[in-house]
This record gives C-alpha cells, structure tokens and sequence, in this order.
C-alpha cells in the first residue's frame, strides 16, 4: 500500500520511501523509515498531508505514491 | 552554474584575529532574525550570496561577528539555503542554534547534526511560552544534559532570555555526539581538514565532496537514521506533550488547503492583491511616480544637465537622454515605474510569507503545477511575473532544478503579462467594451499557457522535483520583520538589475541610431496587415514592446482597433517577446541559447497564435 492509498485521518507505519532526496528530507522533518504518521488530508487530485508531532508535511502525489506503508491502527 | 560558484567562495567577513565568529542557525520561522537584530543592532551588513537569491546578514556584538543564516532542516546541498548556510557554518566558531519549542523532534536534527560537526554550540529553546500554551511540557535541565550544550529557554519576541544567551556563548560547548560515528570522522580527517568537512564528505554532500577531492557512498541514509534514532530518544526522553484538540489555528491551516475553503481564500487573497498592486500601486502610485516625479522634474532636469555638455543633438545626447537615453530611460523605468511595484510585491509576499499562508498556496496549487512539469514552489515566481519577469525570473532560483527552472522562465517570458503591461491590458479591454473580449483574452492566454508549460514538459529532459514542504503554523506577521524583509530583497533587487536596465537602455539606443528598430517595424509590418489584420501602425506597437511591454500595448490605444482587433493585438503583444531587461536577465540566468529559442519562439508564437485568433474570430 502507497500513502496514496491511506485513508485520511488514519494512523500509517512509513515502510519505505523510494526517493534518496525525500527519505533525507523526511527524516530531517521527523519521519524516517518505521515512523507511525497520520495520513491527514489528501486534496482531490493534489498533495497529500502527513501529520506528526503537531507538524504537517506536504507531499507531492507522484512522490506519495512511492513512499510504502501499512495500517498502524492497532500499533 | 551559480549553486557552485556559491560553494567554491566562502564569504569572508573581516574580523579581528582574537573574534569569534557567531554563526545563527535554526529552521524556517524559528525567530533567528530577532536573536540577530537584538545581539547586533543597528549597524548591520545584508548581502547577497554570490549567484543566489539568498542574503545573509552580518554584524557585530562587541568583538565578535554575528552571521544570519538562512532557514534550514540540516545542513547539505538540497537548495541555495542550505548551501549558503552550509559555507557559513562550516567556518563557525560558536553556533547559536535557535530552536522551536512546539517541534523540538524536527528542529533537534539539525541541532544534532551541528554537534557532531564538532561546533562549540548553544541552544536556544525558543517560544517555550508558545510550547507552554500547547500544554507541551520540557525538561530543560535534561535536555542540556542529554546534548550536553547549554540549553537557554528564551521568548524572542518579547526578548526574555537574551542576556543569559549572551553569557552562555562563553560556554558553548562541544556538545554530545556518537563515538563510532565520530571514530569514523576521524579516520576520514587525515584526507580532509576539518571534522564538519568530514561530517559531510561521509553523508556525500556533492559540492564538500568535489572540493576536498573525498567521497563516500553510501552512507548517508544510515548516519541520518542513526541520528533520526538518537533525537527521538532525547526528545522523547524531555518532552511531555499532552493529547489534545487542535487549536484554532492549527484548524484554519487545514482549512486552507482543502479545496472547498481553500479556493475562495486564495481568491480573495488574489483580488486583493490584484486591487493593491495592480489598480492603486501599478495606476496611482506609479502615475504620480514615473508622470509627475520622473517625467515631470527629473527628466527634465537631466535633459538639461546632459545638453550642457553634448549640446541638445547628436549621437552622445541621443544615447544619454534620447527616446530611450541611456540616463532618462532608466532612471524614469527604475525609480518611477519598477521601484513601487516591486516594494509592493515584496511587501505582500513577504506578509504572506510570515503568516504562513505562501507554503498553503502552494500546497493547494501543486495539482495544476504538477501538470506543467512543475511543483506548487513555482507559484511564487508566477505571481511575482505579474509583477515584474525580471524579478520573477531570479526568483526561479528557489525552483528545485534547472529544468524547473527553465519550464517557469521559459512560461513567464512566453506568456505572463507583468504588471506594467498588465495595467494597458486592462485599459484596452475596458475600451474594448470588456465583457466578451476580455473573458477571451483571459482564456486565449490561460490556455497557451498551459499548453506551453504541457509542451515543455515533454520536451525538456530530465525530471522535476516533487512537493515536500513543511507546513507552519499560521501566525500574525510581524511588521517590522516583513519591512525589513521587503528592503533588503528590493536593494538587492535594485543592486542585481540596475546594469542590465542601462545595458537594455544603450542596446536600443544603437538599435535605433543604426535604423535597425525601424528595419524591424518594416519586416513585420506585412505580417501585421496581411496575416493579423491590423493596421501597419500597429507592427511598432509591438516592436516598442521590446522596450518595454507596456510601451508596445499603449501604442495601441491610438490605432482606433474594433474589438475583434483588440483582441488579436493584445493576445499577439502578451506573447511577444519580454522588455530586453528581463531578456538581459534571461540570458545571465538561463545562458544564450535557452535566451534564444524563447526570443525566437516568443515571436513566431505570438503572430501564429495572433493569426489563428483573427482567423477564428472572423468566422465568429
């Protein structure tokens, strides 16, 4: 499953993200790999937003789709 | 290639030997600048960063110098921020390394990353009281002990804690880093010379790899999760944060990238710009700044001047105060048209900007940038291209890469009218009866443009970067933080352009001197009558827009045009080629060739795309 995929407002395990730049950038914002986020929002057509920590990051869709998660709802 | 020309020269600030060099560090909107203007005062040295948009300011607390840097996440080459914060920092003696209280877990990466560059630091732990509000709770005490640095909890803007950071720089510490990473430092320090350069030669950053001849694959995804690891155990080791409800600010930042609030706000956000810039600033200010002031007295005044020492004719008076003198032009175009223009510009992006409400544009605008090979970052230079492509077109910097870059230069010069011209647009189409015509033109252009960008997109090899941006919190600007941000971005703007202006200014002085102008007025005149259905008059219209853009569509006002005439003429004008300033500009940002095929394309665009119009309209 792609964060794409992630129903908003559901708590998701980030697996893997398949983009060397992002993966840096994310773990600079407090996302690595193994990170349970929120999936916050997901715009009709358009970015996805990750809640975590009172933060929000803003994720292009084609970048989205290659970021690998599973549902984290019992974690 | 301006990144490199960045990286290779270290700014060199002249200090006394026995000075320290204090170097700010901290994410976007932490408050760094308020630390900056409180530790230094008045007397304080912004410059541009060679081959970037990226100032940074500089000043002095006693002996010491105090350097600004820009906004980062962590310290490589991902932007021009990073890399200019990165030259900075790397020649630091003493890091001040301010931090958010509300996202310690973010803001402590680049902490981290800082200590293990073996930089003497001290941390400022700022808007604890905003922490506090949110009911999120933080040991101090353990997390000095955790980083080993000192740790000042501070409230910037009311300046609480300044003095106890100021004594705490004298104990800046070394900081707590991992052994087996550091034992790996080590072993890379007797091929480079300093343990920051190590740092970075060890997580690939490009240009420390390239300079110090170093390079280490490989590494970096797992020196960033080790440190990623070691931060969230400090963090959640100090940190205590209540589950609660979202405040009401953090509920309107949402609001405003769903599509059903976002639009309407970013609407209205548009038409009140739209009312300030392009009717108060672009009509009234600029009427009475370039027709009263420059025109009035200044050009006048100069004329004389000038006439005192070449006489009133001949080819020197012509270059320096003819139709396009090289003195009158200029100053008129810089300080009567473009000086209110771009302090308006940056006055409203700068405001949007501290409000938190530009990374939200973009968010919401990503979708359709997406289709055009570009992110929702590239609304930024769009909107400043209503205002000026010269401007714009520097702005393109922030774009993630060149290819982004030459997909919004190429779209700006193509098909964006700047505000000047925008402002004639206006008039003609309101002369036109408005109405059908100007809802034609409106989506005549927003299709070309689309079209172009689509086209482009194709074309141009290689891939464009993807949106990843952090959202902040919405907060009221800070007025004297926009007014300061404005100034320093419109000197430097002034400072970048002005040459280019008087180099524009000769340039057609000689083209007209030497009768090539007219030549061209000839060659086009032809296509102008037999293909567009215009009066011959109206090919110079479009030469003068070379000029300057709105020169060429006020010269239409006197060709008495029917509305169907209007319209083609203003389509064909948008698409011309851009005033040679920005050509100019163009050219130093993007190279000859690119500067070439869009001049070039401009052309043959605007009168295939002028003729279709004319053809189709008739028929209608």
């Amino acid at each position: 499953m792609t964060l794409l995929d992630a129903r908003p407002g559901r708590p998701v395990r980030i697996l893997k993200i398949d983009d060397e730049r992002a993966r840096a950038q994310c773990v600079r914002f407090g996302i690595g790999e193994g990170t349970v986020v929120e999936s916050a929002e997901k715009l009709p057509f358009g970015p996805v937003l990750v809640r975590h920590c009172q933060q929000e990051i803003c994720m292009g869709r084609k970048l989205a789709r290659r970021v690998l998660i599973e549902d984290a709802a019992g974690a | 290639m301006s990144a490199t020309a960045a990286c290779c020269e270290p700014t060199t600030v002249e200090a006394p030997a026995a000075a320290r060099r204090i170097v700010l560090v901290g994410n976007p909107n932490v408050g760094k600048s308020l630390f900056f203007n409180a530790f230094t005062g008045l007397y304080v040295d912004v410059s541009n960063y060679p081959g970037t948009t990226v100032a940074v300011s500089s000043g002095r607390m006693g002996d010491d110098v105090v350097l600004d840097t820009p906004g980062i996440y962590g310290v490589s080459s991902f932007n021009d921020e990073e890399t200019v914060a990165r030259d900075i920092v790397m020649e630091a003696d003493v890091i001040l390394n301010v931090v958010d209280a509300v996202h310690l877990e973010r803001d402590l990466f680049l902490t981290q990353q800082v200590i293990d560059m073996g930089i003497p630091v001290v941390v400022a732990l700022n808007m604890i009281d905003e922490a506090a509000a949110k009911g999120v709770d933080i040991d101090v005490e353990q997390l000095s002990r955790l980083l080993d640095v000192p740790v000042i909890s501070t409230v910037a803007v009311r300046r609480e804690g300044f003095d106890e950071v100021r004594e705490a720089l004298d104990e800046a510490r070394v900081g707590r880093s991992d052994r087996e990473l550091q034992e790996r430092l080590t072993e890379l320090l007797d091929r480079v010379d300093t343990r920051p350069e190590a740092l970075l030669v060890l997580e690939a950053d490009p240009f420390v790899s390239e300079r110090t001849g170093v390079s280490v694959d490989g590494q970096r995804d797992g020196v960033y999760q080790d440190r990623r690891r070691r931060v969230n155990d400090v963090t959640a080791a100090v940190v205590h944060r209540p589950q609660g409800r979202a405040d009401f600010g953090a509920r309107l930042g949402r609001a405003l990238v769903r599509p059903l609030v976002g639009i309407p706000v970013l609407a209205f956000t548009l038409f009140v710009m739209y009312e300030v810039i392009g009717v108060f600033v672009a009509g009234t200010v600029v009427g009475f700044t370039e027709g009263t002031i420059m025109q009035g007295y200044v050009e006048p005044f100069l004329r004389g001047a000038i006439e005192q020492v070449t006489g009133s004719s001949g080819v020197p008076y012509s270059i320096l105060a003819g139709e396009f003198g090289v003195v009158t032009m200029t100053v008129t175009y810089i300080f009567g048209l473009l000086l209110p223009l771009v302090v308006a510009f940056y006055l409203l992006m700068s405001t949007l900007e501290d409000s938190g409400y530009l990374p939200r544009i973009a968010a919401l605008s990503d979708r359709l940038m997406s289709g055009i090979g570009l992110n929702g970052r590239a609304i930024i230079p769009m909107i400043l291209g209503f205002g000026c492509i010269t401007m714009a077109t520097m702005t393109t910097r922030i774009l993630g890469n060149e290819r982004e870059r030459r997909i919004a230069t190429a779209l700006m010069a193509f098909a964006i009218p700047c505000s000047a011209q925008l402002g004639v647009v206006v008039a003609l189409l309101a002369a036109a009866g408005g109405g059908t015509i100007a809802i034609a033109y409106g989506v005549i252009m927003v299709f070309i443009f689309g079209l172009i960008g689509l086209a482009l997109d194709r074309v141009l090899p290689g891939k464009s970067t993807d949106l990843l941006i952090d959202l902040p919190p919405l907060r009221l600007p800070r007025p004297r933080n926009v007014l300061t941000k404005t100034y320093h971005k419109t000197v430097m703007f002034l400072k970048e352009v002005t040459l280019y202006f008087v180099a524009g200014a000769l340039l057609l002085s000689v083209l007209e001197l030497t009768g090539a102008l007219q030549a061209l007025q000839g060659l086009l005149a032809p296509l102008t009558v037999g293909w567009l259905e215009l009066p011959a008059a109206a090919s110079n219209a479009f030469v003068m827009g070379f000029v300057r853009r709105d020169f060429g569509a006020a010269g239409l006002f006197e060709l008495g045009l029917s509305g169907t005439q209007i319209l083609v003429a203003l389509v064909t004008i948008t698409l011309f080629v851009p005033c040679i300033a920005s050509v100019l500009i163009i050219m130093k940002e993007r190279g000859r060739l690119f500067t070439a095929a869009v001049w070039f394309g401009s052309v043959g665009l605007a009168f295939a795309v002028g003729g279709v119009v004319a053809r189709v309209a008739g028929v209608l």
